[in-house]
């Protein structure tokens, strides 16, 4: 019974809750139970909020026996990535620094989830303020992908990507800044959106980049990501950078999902050279089912892409090493006191050496010197132009088609230590997700399928003009149900017996 | 344009106020040059005719009303503190014995 509780999507356990054939703490105490059997292998959590989830969820049941009406997620179980602030419940963002501070308030999105009854299992694992792209990068260990448990779950989100194709949780919170929902997504064979920059709060995320930082939904349906989309994208005069349109339903966009007519823009800088040819292979198959039920795929150019990712690590480091100078052991999180004392800047420098790790260090180093005197046009100028540039490819692209598709990444989930040692290495990661942050346009991952080569999970990526979300949920709706066809199933129905991989693990120590 | 030295790196930590052993301003040295040195492909592109984008949406100032919002109280302000006492934060000596 638990078993298929589990399986179950975020929709269809909201239709079930609904029909009072399953309670909300039978499907808490389910995602519970799994994650005290795979976690350990998994790494997907770095807290556990159990007897609050069991009490969040028995006043949800208490609210629907008494006939209050709830909406469609309400006593879903959810997983939040560690760099929302979370009330009553420790927030990290994967760092050291930030280690056991409880917040005294939600984010936003927490408060918003919260508020549709959903329940919060705990907090998800992630590399340290969410700079990375495999979790390798947490102060508290990496997170180990599902799929292949000495693989990467992908990053900055791993954890939360994890949790759900782990079966741990039906759906996450995540936060994407230069592909974090969507890359993760692609490693594991789940869903992530990156919506419209301003279209979710970021009140309450511990920020990395301003600019580029959104949060968004992660989780095994395209129709689950809507339903969780429907409920955070809404104004919050906490963000002054929220936007204050009025959305159409994302979930009626999956239910009425039709791609006949849709014109679909291949990017050709994001087709080819660079990228694993069972990602390549798997993308095109999609594309052809698209082609299939009526959508017009067209090439499409988008010259300055090539240039995205070197201004993405001059304005993200940038804004990062100003974010990050709020941790400066006066207010929250650790405090180091250098041997013998000293003023409040010994103390400060001693804190943020022992509380960073070497990633956020290297970017706070790096953000440092682009925006310094004599080298400030060069790198931070440079870059601001840049995002013009590619903000133009986008405008004469969607001038053409109404969405851009390419690979979500470039390669199938790598071996964790494989590129730790080289950042540059890493960071091409984030290649083809890096565009949409720079524009603020909107993004999904969705599973394509598995490469040949390696059998592992391969992401697809669409992305829509700003503040046409909805679009994504059209032609991801569209696919996914074209693909769904064709396995007899999710993807994640292909996945390997994660109790067996564990054992085997285990075994083999 | 490249060519990061160990003294620059120094420095920019202090400016960062992050407190770097020798190792560590070695390793940064080499990996900063490299970063610095492909990132530097920007300068390509960003001729002088392209105005920079700050913000991926344009946006005007955002206004609210002069009254008093939801705030934290200094119980909960304070409660994540290293060090207070119980009204204020309290750190060690904002200025050194030369200074």
């Amino acid at each position: 019974m638990s078993d298929d509780i589990l399986r179950l999507s975020a929709a269809e356990l909201g239709e079930r809750l609904a029909a009072h054939e399953i309670s909300s703490v039978e499907a808490t105490q389910a995602s519970l139970d799994r994650i005290a059997a795979v976690d350990g292998g998994v790494h997907a959590f770095l807290h556990v909020a159990a007897d609050d989830a069991i009490a969040a969820a028995a006043d949800v049941d208490s609210r629907r026996a008494s006939g209050e009406k709830l909406g469609p997620l309400a006593g879903v179980p959810i997983a939040i990535k560690d760099v929302l602030v979370t009330e009553g419940m420790p927030t990290t963002a994967g760092s050291r620094i930030l280690e056991g501070w409880i917040p005294p308030y939600d984010a936003t999105t927490v408060r918003l989830v919260r508020e549709a009854g959903m329940v919060p299992l705990g907090k998800t694992n992630m590399d340290e303020f969410a700079m990375g792209s495999s979790t390798e990068h947490s102060a508290f260990g990496a997170t180990h992908n599902p799929w292949a448990l000495d693989r990467i779950p992908g990053g900055s989100g791993g954890g939360s990507a994890a949790a759900v194709a782990a079966f741990e949780a039906p759906i996450a919170l995540g936060s994407d800044t230069g592909g974090s929902i969507r890359q993760p997504a692609h490693v594991t064979g789940t869903v992530g959106v990156k919506p419209t920059y301003g279209a979710v709060s970021r009140y309450g995320a511990i920020a990395m980049a301003s600019s580029l930082d959104q949060i968004g939904p992660v989780s095994r349906t395209v129709l689950d990501a809507a339903l969780l989309h429907d409920i955070i994208g809404k104004h919050d005069h906490h963000d002054s950078t929220s936007l204050r349109d009025r959305w159409p339903s994302m979930a009626e966009a999956v239910r009425t999902a039709d791609v006949d007519g849709l014109r679909i823009g291949v990017i050709r800088q994001l087709d080819g050279e660079g990228f694993q040819q069972g990602v390549l292979d798997s993308f095109h198959a999609a594309l052809d089912l698209l082609e299939g039920a009526g959508a017009h795929i067209v090439e499409v150019n988008t010259p300055n892409f090539e240039y995205a990712i070197s201004a993405y690590y001059l304005i993200m480091p940038a804004e990062a090493s100003s974010n990050l100078a709020k941790f400066d052991s006066v207010r929250f999180g650790l405090r180091v006191t250098p041997e013998g004392g000293g003023t409040v800047e010994d103390v400060m420098s001693a804190t943020r050496d022992a509380g960073f790790g070497s990633e956020v260090k290297r970017r706070i180093i790096l953000g440092t010197y682009a925006l310094s005197a004599g080298y400030y046009d060069a790198y931070y100028g440079s870059a601001q132009k840049v995002r013009t540039l590619v903000q133009r490819d986008f405008d004469a692209a969607f001038a053409h088609v109404d969405v851009l598709a390419s690979p979500t990444a470039p390669t199938t989930a790598f071996k964790l230590g494989e590129k730790l040692s080289d950042p540059m290495a890493m960071y091409l990661n984030d290649i083809a997700t890096i565009p949409a942050n720079l524009a603020g346009v909107p993004g999904i991952s969705l599973p394509a399928g598995l490469a040949a080569e390696d059998g592992l999970p391969v992401g697809i990526q669409f992305l829509a003009p700003a503040r046409a979300d909805a679009r994504l949920y059209t032609v991801g709706a569209a696919l996914e149900k074209l693909l769904e066809e064709q396995w007899g199933g999710r993807l994640l129905d292909q996945a390997p017996d994660l109790t067996q991989l564990i054992a085997a693990q285990e075994g083999a120590r | 344009m490249s060519g990061i030295s160990a003294e620059q790196v120094a420095h920019l930590a202090s400016l960062a106020r992050i407190d770097l052993t020798d190792d560590e301003i070695a390793s940064l040295t080499t990996e900063l040059d490299q970063i610095v040195a492909s990132v530097a492909k920007v300068t390509e592109v960003a001729t002088p005719e392209v105005p920079a984008t700050s913000h991926p949406i344009p946006l005007e100032n955002v206004f609210r009303d002069d009254v008093v919002g939801e705030t934290l109280t200094v119980e909960q302000a304070l409660a994540g503190a290293p060090d207070h006492d119980g009204s204020r934060f309290r750190v060690s000596a904002i200025l050194g014995e030369e200074q």
